[in-house]
């Protein structure tokens, strides 16, 4: 609470940007994890088809 | 090593494999620092706590700037040698720099309310970061718009050193035109017009942003290769099921 009230009159537009950033680069973050695990998927099971006889 | 040596998948594999996760933990570190030492420090004399967006407002701008040129960089790589990584890193630098390029627009807007008294008004250096953004989602776009990545590469590659003259635009648009945006403060020549106890934590998540944008555009590039390697495979698969 204290630290909300030391962020002065505009502390919605501070913490809204932060909330953003956080947003934002979290999503980032997630993407290119998510889309490694599924290329890396793909690529497995590209190659285990492709060693069948 | 030779940068030659990088186009290497495996070896680059090896290598971003220590990276990513060297810089993702410096960038953890170095923001957690900064932003702390940022809330900490006292607030400014005509802004009051609005300052504290400067930590990461200033940053994504800088870095929204870097990518570009980065991105300008890896297109030379593209059309003069033919680079094999170099589209790669072109289209991951415009991936990451457009989400940072996002959030420079965001922030600054969310600050410009409280400070100029507007979200949004059409000067020089607001005017030519949104067309920055633009760019960057239109090189996004073109390397949507080709089934062929060298197809796309290329194209992307073009507009992306076309639009690089936007880049000194941005920078000097303060110095050129009459511009409700403040001056450079710590990228001056000169000393930086920025107090000490809100320059070392700005400098410090600026750098902590930077570790986070070489884990993410590393991290990017793997993904691009493995994207690449499963096309080749399924063009082989097709290749082998018509014989």
């Amino acid at each position: 609470m204290n630290f909300f009230a030391n962020l002065g009159p505009h502390a919605n537009f501070i913490l809204a940007a932060y909330g953003v950033t956080a947003l934002t680069l979290g999503a980032l973050i997630v993407w290119v994890s998510l889309d490694y695990r599924a290329q890396r998927k793909i690529i497995r099971d590209l190659e285990s088809r492709k060693s069948k006889p | 090593m030779p940068l030659i040596d990088l186009a290497n998948p495996h070896r680059f594999q090896r290598l971003a494999a220590v990276l990513i996760p060297l810089f993702g933990a410096l960038a953890a570190a170095l923001i957690g620092i900064g932003l702390v030492m940022g809330f900490r420090a006292p607030p400014d004399y005509q802004q009051g706590e609005m300052v504290k967006v400067m930590y990461i407002h200033v940053p994504f701008a800088w870095l929204s700037l870097a990518a570009y040129t980065l991105m300008a960089i890896a297109a030379l790589g593209t059309i003069v040698w033919r680079h094999p990584l170099a589209d790669v890193a072109g289209k991951a630098a415009a991936q990451v720099g457009a989400a940072f390029c996002f959030l420079c627009l965001v922030t600054g807007s969310l600050w410009g309310r409280p400070t100029w008294g507007t979200y949004w008004v059409w000067d020089p250096r607001l005017t030519s970061v949104l067309v920055l953004f633009l760019l960057y989602l239109g090189v996004l776009s073109l390397w949507r718009a080709f089934d062929d990545p060298n197809r796309a590469g290329r194209a992307a590659a073009i507009l992306a050193l076309v639009g690089f003259i936007n880049v000194p635009i941005v920078k000097f648009s303060v110095d050129w035109w009459n511009s409700i945006h403040q001056p450079a403060s710590v990228s001056r020549f000169g000393t930086p017009t920025i107090d000490p106890s809100m320059l070392y934590p700005l400098l410090i998540s600026a750098a902590g942003f930077f570790a986070l944008f070489a884990a993410l555009h590393l991290a990017a590039m793997r993904n691009e290769l493995l994207r690449r390697r499963a096309r080749t495979l399924r063009i082989l698969k097709a290749a082998e099921v018509e014989a």
